[in-house]
């Protein structure tokens, strides 16, 4: 290898320090391995601080009849039974100890009259089962699991952008960065790598999420050769800020909801009782979302295209104490009181369901050596995520992900890494510099955004898809022509630059998988066939790059055994 | 499309790096309830790329785009547009008591140093996991910070006196009072704060408290009873001696 690289050498290095990426951080170093995490941000600043509604675990502190088995059928009707049973089984049993485990390394959950964590209700959910404190749970579990990496002795490499996987043969080596402060690159050898980047939101225009969700992991492991799946399931978290446009998209929590929150249209009228008058605003996200959708473009909707969520019936001082942030957010940004009116709220880009392809067990991708966790995995949401159900699914694949990390990487012996790999990656990043005109990162940027938005958003057609693809294709070759300007000191156009090319692979990813999916099912809704059909519930789209060109192919459900199909047989009675 | 010069604003954004730089002036068409950040991309998307500025949520929740607007020191991402003046230059420098990396980031790395003096959350052995709202509700109040550094920027022992060295400042004991207030830690950090932290040189000017975008009371609820346990510990002759014959290390 290469001397003339900064190196630096892990047992185990996982990318991305949200809630997966600290917990199997953790994990692993409890395993006695060398643990390195790298992240694009400063330490603590990840995706998870935005997670506002709580964590879902079946504790049965509020409503004593919940167990896991409610909680994994909950998840699989929200996923429209796409989920990987086994990771619904395991997240469902093994969510509880981790919220428990949280708590033992200091995270200050809201409490219930007798002294245990306080659990409220969110949508799809059949109990009160989201563990949280106000409306920050996220930046709570995130502190907690930060503090807690940071004392146990972890390395931690921050505002460093990985732009590819290094391998030994078919095996996992390291991977290959760059500072962003200075721009210099950077090299890390490792026996394992774990992927938990998080998703792609910022690939559309009205996004809940941050500029860090560009991707990364899910392109970084689809070039290195591991399957994409179910990628066409991008959630669109119904609530998100309307007005002012300067913070459309901005995520108002489910929390709202899951504390009574009523949803109108103009004529006043509680819409949810047409779309889904058991559960109304407390049915599944995809149902919510596509229910606003629908009002507004029948011309039901507000002025700013919206609908009305209003919370103004319950005590203010309640609202204050269980939504603090909502009520600031809301004050400041838009000069409402969300004590005393309603809020303006519509679809936002928010989640994504499809990702790397993982074992249940040990989180490890079709590659030797490579795990991944959380958001950049796919398997336990199927179609559709419950809401609280990624807090607990970063915390139970984390750590299975770091404790597999370990283990392999107490298995195997030093990887080797040729310098041409690197050569070849340096050289990419290099190229945008010495172009003298090209398209600024910037306006590719924004017209992806615009693609994405207008052509694969909520409901999908054959057309919208086609010309999504071709479009596409286009902004992949201005994204080839792409030039930077100024130095290689933090310089955001050169990091945007980067970021194209993850998101440009999983935009493709996701429109191919869409265009193949000829049903509806959760948060994947074709105009053209708005029916479920039989035959696509039993099969996934994956996604795998052949000599250098993107291939779908379908691969089956697995099939449930006998004694979890029994749950399903037994609960059809409801309380 | 026909702007009047009441649809735009002028910002006067610092460039530069370590070495040295200089205020640049941008135009900026304006949105309704735009805020500083969404003013600062528009600047990167249009004129200037490579201007370098943090942010993650744009939401208030993540504490990464702190800066000091007109001179006082903010998170652009709620600081709206319609708040400011604009009928002259908004004014956007780094944060003053950080080393400048480029433009608008900092480097502060050394806060990330500090915690990691400060001992973790450490259970009493034994203990029941029960918790009571009342008791956690004092200590949720200091776990609302989400480390946007804006306490750290205006504290003057570290902006004026540059005591970097010898200071924890005002981010970190309120750290250390979530731990010390939490209702199931069982360890003092007591010593730590007057030794390590140097608690003792805050003289409570309550600048840290004005600019906390959480209103967390840094001030009045952590830093002086923090500085009250301190005393009583290292201080106060007659608690010396009853702890002394007590054998007592928590309050």
């Amino acid at each position: 290898m290469n001397s003339n690289y900064e190196t630096h050498e892990h047992d185990v290095l996982i990318i991305g320090a949200g809630g997966a990426g600290l917990r199997a951080a953790i994990e692993a170093l409890a395993q006695g391995v060398s643990v390195g995490v790298v992240c694009k941000s400063l330490l603590g600043k990840a995706h998870t601080v935005m997670a506002e509604g709580g964590i879902a675990a079946a504790m049965a502190n509020v409503d004593e009849a919940d167990d896991w088995r409610t909680h994994f059928r909950d998840t699989l009707r929200g996923g429209k039974f796409l989920n990987n049973w086994r990771m619904a089984q395991l997240h469902a049993t093994e969510a509880p100890e981790r919220v428990r485990e949280l708590e033992q390394w200091g995270a200050l959950f809201d409490r219930t009259e007798n002294g245990e964590i306080l659990q409220r209700a969110f949508g799809g959910h059949t109990f009160k089962r989201l563990c949280h404190v106000g409306d920050r749970t996220g930046l709570e579990m995130i502190r907690t699991l930060q503090d807690r990496g940071v004392h146990l002795g972890i390395d931690v490499y921050m505002e460093c952008t990985i732009t590819r996987l290094l391998k030994d043969g078919d095996r996992i080596a390291g991977a290959f960065g760059y500072w962003r402060e200075q721009g210099r690159f950077v090299i890390f050898k490792a026996k394992s790598v774990v992927i938990c980047t998080g998703g792609i939101g910022k690939a559309w225009k009205i996004t809940s999420n941050s500029w860090e969700y560009t991707g990364d992991g899910m392109a970084l492991a689809y070039d290195a050769g591991a399957e994409l799946m179910d990628m066409e399931f991008v959630q669109f978290h119904p609530t998100g800020m309307v007005w002012p446009p300067g913070v459309q998209g901005i995520l108002v929590t489910e929390a709202v909801r899951g504390e009574g929150g009523i949803l109108r249209n103009k004529d006043g009228e509680r819409f949810m009782e047409r779309y889904d008058p058991k559960k109304l605003e407390l049915s599944t996200r995809d149902v919510v979302a596509r229910s606003i959708y629908t009002e507004v473009r029948e011309g039901r909707g507000t002025e700013h295209g919206g609908a009305f969520l209003d919370i103004s019936h319950k005590p203010a001082d309640y609202v204050k104490r269980k939504l603090p942030s909502m009520y600031h957010q809301f004050l400041e940004l838009a000069d409402v009181d969300i004590t005393k009116g309603p809020m303006e709220v519509g679809p936002t880009c928010h989640y994504m369901m499809g990702g790397i392809r993982v074992d249940a067990e040990t989180a490890q991708a079709s590659i030797p050596g490579l795990f991944a966790a959380g958001e950049a995995a796919v398997g336990l949401h199927g179609a559709n995520r419950l809401g609280g159900n990624s807090l607990s699914d970063l915390l139970v694949f984390g750590r299975r992900a770091g404790l597999a990390a370990a283990e392999q990487a107490r298995r195997c012996a030093a990887p080797t890494i040729d310098s041409s790999q690197i050569q070849e990656a340096e050289r990419s990043m290099l190229t945008p510099f010495e172009r003298p005109d090209g398209d600024s990162p910037y306006a590719i940027h924004e017209d992806l955004q615009g693609a994405m938005q207008s052509l694969v958003g909520i409901f999908r057609n054959e057309e919208d898809l086609r010309q999504a693809l071709s479009q596409l294709e286009k902004l992949s070759e201005r994204a080839a022509r792409v030039r930077v300007e100024g130095s290689r000191l933090f310089n955001p156009g050169w990091h945007l630059a980067w970021d194209l090319h993850s998101m440009l692979t999983v935009a493709e990813a996701v429109t191919r998988s869409a265009l193949a999916r000829r049903e509806s099912r959760g948060a994947h809704s074709r105009i053209d066939y708005p029916a479920l059909d039989d035959a696509w519930g039993k099969k996934h789209n994956v996604v795998v790059k052949k000599a250098g060109t993107m291939t779908l192919v379908e691969s089956p459900v697995l099939e449930m055994p006998d004694d979890l199909k029994q749950l399903f047989a037994e609960e059809s009675a409801p309380k | 499309m026909a702007q009047g010069s009441f649809a735009e604003a002028t910002l006067r954004v610092f460039r530069g790096d370590s070495k040295g730089g200089a205020p640049a002036d941008y135009r900026v068409p304006l949105v309704p309830g735009m805020v500083v950040l969404d003013a600062l991309h528009s600047v990167q998307s249009h004129q200037a790329p490579d201007l370098a500025v943090r942010w993650n949520c744009k939401a208030g929740k993540c504490g990464s785009c702190s800066a000091e607007v007109n001179g006082r020191p903010r998170l652009t991402c709620k600081t709206r547009m319609d708040s400011l003046p604009l009928d002259q230059p908004i004014t956007i420098f780094p944060m003053k008591a950080f080393p400048v990396i480029k433009d608008l980031v900092t480097d502060v790395s050394w806060n990330f140093t500090v915690n990691k003096k400060i001992p973790p959350f450490s259970p009493r052995p034994g203990v029941a996991w029960k918790m009571y709202q009342r008791d956690v509700d004092r200590v949720q109040e200091f776990r609302k910070c989400i480390e946007c550094f804006l306490c750290q920027n205006v504290c003057h022992v570290l902006r004026e006196h540059g005591k970097q060295e010898q200071f924890g400042g005002p981010r970190f004991f309120v750290r250390t009072a979530s731990l010390e207030m939490h209702p199931l830690d069982g360890v003092s950090r007591t010593r730590v704060l007057k030794e390590n932290l140097g608690i003792g040189l805050c003289n409570i000017t309550k600048c840290c408290t004005e600019v906390c975008p959480e209103d967390i009371h840094i001030t009045d609820n952590a830093i002086i009873p923090l500085k009250e346990r301190v005393v009583d510990e290292f201080y106060d002759p007659l608690l010396m001696l009853v702890r002394k014959i007590r054998g007592a290390k928590k309050v």
